[in-house]
């Protein structure tokens, strides 16, 4: 990460409850993403992710209201002074489940439809729209509906449904979980182009961290409404007490970490076939 | 007698996709039976073809030897509880408390009943301090417990799982593999649909690989998880566990990590000390 880079997100003591709840569901937040990141919010269930995410979006507390203290800023903004169109343009969201946010008869008027909602003019729309149906290799469907597409289809039609508003930032609400394992894993490769060809920022949910793991710059772990630490994917994952938090690191954390325990000297590595090489020629040394 | 039967069950979708092709599964009572395989295998056809939510086009389900053409979806419902996917598809009261009761008051459980089963299953399934609460407001694992709860108050012999583990975190998963454990030990049949290899693991349950609505393969997991190949075929990922013993020439896949860690102390690293 070079100095010069900008803070686009940035919690400052932040503090939200949300109306009718007993307690907060984040306490005194503070971490900052920087322009060009690939950020992982990683915590247990009920930790208070989504409502980071919502923090981000300006639906906190533009459409869930609350108690707010501290502050958001998006892109300079300050989120709770900015109205949530203003938002939308710089920040793309995406939900879980991609069903919730498409809901138009074709592809491309679903993709075109964010756009429609800002007034953008016909010949941009359809300019931008084809574009993106292009980077994310949907232009056969086009006039297909929706329904009838596969879920990594519709997954990538939400995608490009934000792209085409030209977002700074990506937020993305556990993208992959109802993927099967190879398509979740063609999406993790799409975001990861996303933030290298366009230079998108992006902040995802992801429970599968293996899978995140070797495209992110930083995981942050969200515990009990509170940062409980962050920092480079192998420090986060290889680190003590996440299990008391209600995490897991994948299995071959377990057992390298399991082997430095008995005196092997190895290097870690989050890659499992890199492991076993390791560990094939420290036994041919 | 089998808790659930397909023979040569076929079911074609109304835009002419054959869902299910030709599939033969015989599962007995207390089985506990995995079904694999990446989206649009066919996976949760299957699960509708248990409880009457469809029909076969081709061949027959039978479910404690009677036919799901000659039950109501209601009936069915009493024997086979189906938890889907989306938490959000099957809650709809206004309070937990509701949610629960509704499926009870429909098989018509006395109001005392209703009331002594949901404390019951609250209990159980950690949700006491929440039945007041909109099921919308619950996190994801709430969401998912409360499902469970709902069906499980009016005790169906058998329990399928639609992809319990998507969106849950580890602690729930370990909540979820402790309620697994603990209806089949009352002799429940327990079938979950899953892509979440890792999950299924400790149970090494018999495995049942779906493709394109087919059956590809129907072995044990310590069979299954090795086949790199066939798991490629399915959509799915080999488990780490699986591909560590596979890229260290091991002829099964590690129970868990600290077996793998013992093996590969005792057998590799030592010489290097």
């Amino acid at each position: 990460m070079n100095r010069l880079a900008r803070k686009l997100i940035e919690f400052k003591n932040y503090t939200f409850k949300y109306s009718g709840a007993s307690s907060p569901t984040l306490s005194n937040v503070e971490f900052s993403v920087e322009e060009g990141e690939i950020v992982v919010i990683a915590g247990a269930s009920g930790s208070g992710k989504s409502t980071i995410l919502r923090s981000i979006n300006g639906l906190i507390p533009h459409i869930y209201p609350g108690e707010y203290t501290g502050e958001v800023f998006v892109d300079g903004l300050r989120v709770k002074d900015t109205p949530t169109f203003e938002l939308a343009r710089r920040v793309g969201f995406l939900f879980q489940n991609p069903e919730n946010q498409i809901f138009m008869f074709t592809v491309e008027r679903d993709i075109a439809f964010g756009m429609e909602n800002l007034g953008y003019p016909p010949d941009v729309m359809r300019k931008k729209t084809d574009w993106a149906m292009k980077l994310l290799g949907i232009s056969h469907l086009a006039k297909r509906s929706p329904s009838e597409l596969s879920d990594g289809q519709k997954q990538r039609v939400a995608i490009a449904g934000s792209l085409v508003m030209d977002p700074r930032i990506l937020v993305l609400d556990e993208p992959t979980s109802l993927l099967d394992p190879k398509t979740a894993l063609d999406v993790v490769e799409l975001v990861r182009k996303l933030n290298a060809d366009l230079g998108i920022t992006v902040v995802l949910v992801e429970h599968r961290f293996e899978l995140v793991a070797q495209i992110a710059s930083r995981f942050v772990v969200i515990n009990k409404g509170k940062v409980w630490a962050e920092g480079k994917p192998e420090d986060i994952l290889f680190s003590d007490g996440l299990e008391e938090i209600g995490l897991s690191a994948p299995p071959i954390v377990h057992v390298e970490k399991g082997l430095v325990n008995r005196g092997a000297d190895i290097e870690l590595t989050l890659d499992v076939e890199e492991f076993a090489g390791r560990a094939i020629s420290a036994w041919q040394r | 007698m089998a808790a659930i039967e397909f023979s040569s069950v076929s079911y074609r979708m109304p835009n002419g996709v054959m869902a299910l092709d030709d599939v033969n599964l015989r599962i007995d009572e207390g089985e506990l039976v995995a079904i694999v395989g990446g989206n649009g295998a066919g996976k949760t056809t299957l699960l509708k073809h248990l409880n009457g939510l469809l029909k076969p086009s081709n061949g027959e389900v039978k479910i404690f030897g009677k036919s799901t053409r000659d039950s109501s979806v209601a009936q069915l419902s009493r024997e086979v509880g189906l938890v889907f996917q989306n938490s959000d598809h099957q809650l709809f009261s206004e309070s937990v408390k509701s949610e629960i009761a509704f499926g009870l008051r429909n098989f018509g459980f006395s109001e005392s009943e209703i009331e002594s089963r949901t404390e019951e299953v609250v209990n159980y399934y950690g949700l006491a301090e929440m039945l007041n609460r909109a099921p919308m407001t619950l996190s994801g694992g709430e969401k998912k417990r409360l499902c469970i709860a709902t069906v499980m108050a009016w005790e169906p012999r058998i329990l399928a799982l639609d992809e319990p583990t998507v969106g849950q975190d580890y602690l729930n998963k370990k909540r979820l593999r402790d309620v697994v454990s603990s209806l089949l030990s009352k002799g429940r049949t327990v079938l979950i649909v899953s892509h979440d290899l890792e999950f299924l693991w400790p149970f090494k349950p018999r495995t049942v690989v779906m493709g394109m609505g087919k059956i590809l393969a129907d072995a044990p997991a310590e069979k299954i998880y090795l086949d790199s190949e066939l798991l490629e075929k399915a959509g799915l990922r080999q488990p780490q566990l699986a591909m560590l013993a596979k890229a260290l020439g091991r002829d099964r896949p590690f129970s868990d990590a600290d077996e793998a860690t013992d093996w590969i102390n005792g057998l590799i690293l030592k010489r290097s000390y």
